[in-house]
């Protein structure tokens, strides 16, 4: 976890203009474009729509946990500041449109992130834990017991109110996966410019060594809170997302504790500081369920009693992966996969 | 103002059960460095073992001793297949390893012994008492004698027997200990045995008050702020923290909650644990890291 092994750079500085790079990334978005006229219905909503959400979600634990060393267990909180953030938003200023509202939200969540970020300055490692534990329990306080939040809904709910772009209505499964895909695209190409700038190999020596890294005129403490703040704006959205985009009504309670931990289960599962091991990671979480659940329809599973010991057996999976992966690869599946496209090309092995 | 010391003194009392979780954590952390979040799931483990076998007609001491074996089997199966591989490893990854661990528990603890809530009940009548005039439960004070009584077994054992000193040589500095002979994986084996049983005896105070249910897990959130405040690696902080978390905690509820519409125990102990923290780093009577670069 402490390696720093993204930061060498494996490609040449100087690329042609369409190189490989270049047509793989037109490829994916072409590809990822093309989803909802292969995918029925059931796909999209259920599998894919969280998938890429979670994986997001990933990205934002990601740049503070992988790139920058600092451990969050209060992501969903950040989560639900944007998702709160973007409903109040929505409805309380009707003219702004919803790309607008998404960004906005995201700086909420940033400030909010910055400011719990703060003990970061004095401490680190498992004390940190303490500052962002609060964040997760503090604010699905405040969203429970303070139904402003919700609008004074009954039940404190939040139901997308309107998801459209120029009056093209996004509320069909297709119209809100292309609002997710078009969102995270844009996200994961701002996590490369920011991984790959002076801030991106900033945090990563702060990762290493925060000491040594203040001893070569790295401005830690601003750089921390930095990390916060992007980190946070990364889930913020992901949280509005996962409101409107997937849920379509969701409550505090849907950014719980568990949320969080599922959060940081796709980093470590998906690599730590990757950009795109955490949609490894979010698939591993969103279909396992899944498969469980079609597992027990095919293999007679009753032994095990009822709906709850399947939910048990699930955990049992989920802990005894992580610790697999955290002995055998503690670099995650991105790099499982990064090892089997490089035994594939022998003569494009590269020395990082 | 009677009220006031009513709030104080339960609020104390609900810190000596958080101190109770938290001593468990300080073991396993002052031994290997692990900050154990399995402990809260350990916990569950071992309070439904405990009712389990209690409700299938085992006399209580019978239930508690093989409960602690059942647990110690535990630690055993958790050095060898869980820290052993790990070692030598960063902390935080330790960390997550324990996160794991603890998803792995908590699912075979109700995997096996199912997801009813069982009721406890340790023969201790819930009765309040009057002392000095204000009113104390009676199981508040019992409780709390336990808690004592574990502590200072603990005390006596790191400080007189020599599987403690050799405890206490590990914590100090592992490779110092290891060369003059100390075997860390026997070391991590007691500890995390010691861990289990301290974890039953805190499952079963908590159980018999909140029935043993899997929200006793969660009771490990409450002593990460505890430890924070007392020091990672501190008996006595655990203690104190403990104290601290749990007076503070029930007088905020009682005159801050009102003012903001609502309980503020979920979050307030963390609250107040960073505000330590930003003022005493290394906590009350925590080791002060020196970094070298």
């Amino acid at each position: 976890m402490t390696t720093l092994q993204e930061s060498a750079p494996s490609k040449p500085l100087r690329q042609p203009v369409f190189g490989i790079g270049t047509i793989a990334v037109v490829a994916g978005l072409i590809a990822a474009f093309a989803v909802p006229v292969l995918a029925d219905d059931y796909w999209l909503s259920s599998i894919i729509i969280p998938m890429v959400i979670m994986g997001l979600a990933g990205i934002g634990l990601n740049l503070l946990m992988g790139y920058t060393g600092l451990v969050s267990i209060g992501s969903a909180a950040f989560m639900s500041i944007g998702a709160f953030s973007t409903y109040n938003l929505l409805l309380r200023a009707p003219f702004l449109p919803l790309p607008v509202v998404l960004i906005l939200a995201g700086l909420i969540a940033a400030i909010a992130g910055v400011i719990f970020g703060l003990p970061a300055l004095r401490i680190k490692g498992f004390y940190l834990s303490a500052s962002t534990l609060g964040a997760q329990f503090f604010f699905e306080w405040l969203f429970t017991n303070f139904s402003w939040f919700s609008n004074d809904s009954q039940s404190l709910t939040i139901s997308a109110p309107r998801l459209q772009i120029l009056d093209y209505d996004l509320q069909s499964a297709t119209g809100r996966y292309y609002l997710v895909i078009a969102t995270t695209a844009l996200l994961i190409a701002l996590a490369f410019a920011i991984v790959k700038s002076r801030v991106g190999r900033e945090w990563m020596a702060i990762r290493d060594m925060d000491v040594a890294a203040s001893v070569i005129g790295i401005r830690v403490a601003h750089r921390k809170l930095l990390s916060f703040g992007i980190s946070s704006f990364f889930l913020g959205i992901a949280g509005a997302l996962w409101a409107f985009g997937y849920l379509g009504t969701a409550d505090a309670h849907a950014f719980n504790l568990d949320k969080s931990f599922q959060i940081l289960f796709i980093v470590i599962i998906g690599g730590v500081a990757t950009i795109f091991g955490n949609f490894l990671g979010a698939a591993f979480i969103v279909l396992t369920p899944i498969l469980l659940d079609r597992l027990s329809l095919v293999i007679d599973l009753s032994f095990l009693g009822d709906q709850g010991a399947l939910a048990n057996l699930q955990h049992i999976i989920f802990g005894t992966i992580i610790i697999v992966l955290l002995i055998k690869e503690p670099d995650g599946l991105s790099s499982l996969i990064k090892r089997g496209v490089a035994a594939l090309r022998p003569q494009a092995r590269s020395s990082g | 103002m009677s009220y006031f010391f009513e709030t104080l003194v339960s609020g104390l009392f609900a810190g000596v059960m958080y101190s109770l979780v938290a001593i468990g954590f300080v073991l396993i952390y002052k031994a290997s460095g692990v900050f154990n979040f399995a402990q809260g799931a350990m916990l569950l483990f071992s309070a439904l073992t405990f009712v389990t076998l209690t409700e299938k007609g085992m006399p209580f001491a019978l239930a508690f001793i093989v409960t602690s074996l059942v647990m110690v089997v535990i630690a055993i199966l958790i050095e060898w297949l869980v820290l052993r591989p790990l070692r030598n490893r960063d902390p935080l990854t330790l960390f997550m390893a324990t996160l794991g661990l603890s998803y792995v528990i908590e699912g075979f603890a109700q995997l096996l012994m199912g997801m009813d809530v069982h009721m406890l009940d340790l023969g201790i009548p819930d009765v309040a008492v009057q002392v000095g005039g204000i009113y104390v439960s009676q199981f508040d004070i019992i409780a709390s004698l336990i808690a004592l009584t574990l502590v200072a077994t603990l005390a006596i054992a790191f400080n007189k027997t020599r599987m403690g000193i050799s405890l206490r040589a590990v914590a100090a500095d592992t490779l110092a200990a290891q060369s003059i002979g100390i075997r860390l994986p026997v070391i991590w084996r007691i500890v995390w045995s010691v861990a289990g049983i301290v974890a039953l005896v805190a499952g079963l105070v908590w159980g018999s008050r909140q029935g043993v249910q899997y929200s006793l897990s969660l009771v490990t959130l409450k002593a990460l702020p505890v430890l924070i405040i007392g020091g990672f690696s501190s008996i006595p902080g655990a203690i104190a923290g403990g104290l601290l978390v749990g007076a503070t905690e029930a007088l905020a509820d009682i005159y801050v909650g009102p003012l903001v519409n609502g309980s503020v125990s979920t979050w307030f102990a963390y609250i107040l644990a960073v505000g330590f923290l930003l003022i005493r780093p290394a906590g009350l009577f925590g080791d002060r890291e020196i970094e070298r670069v």
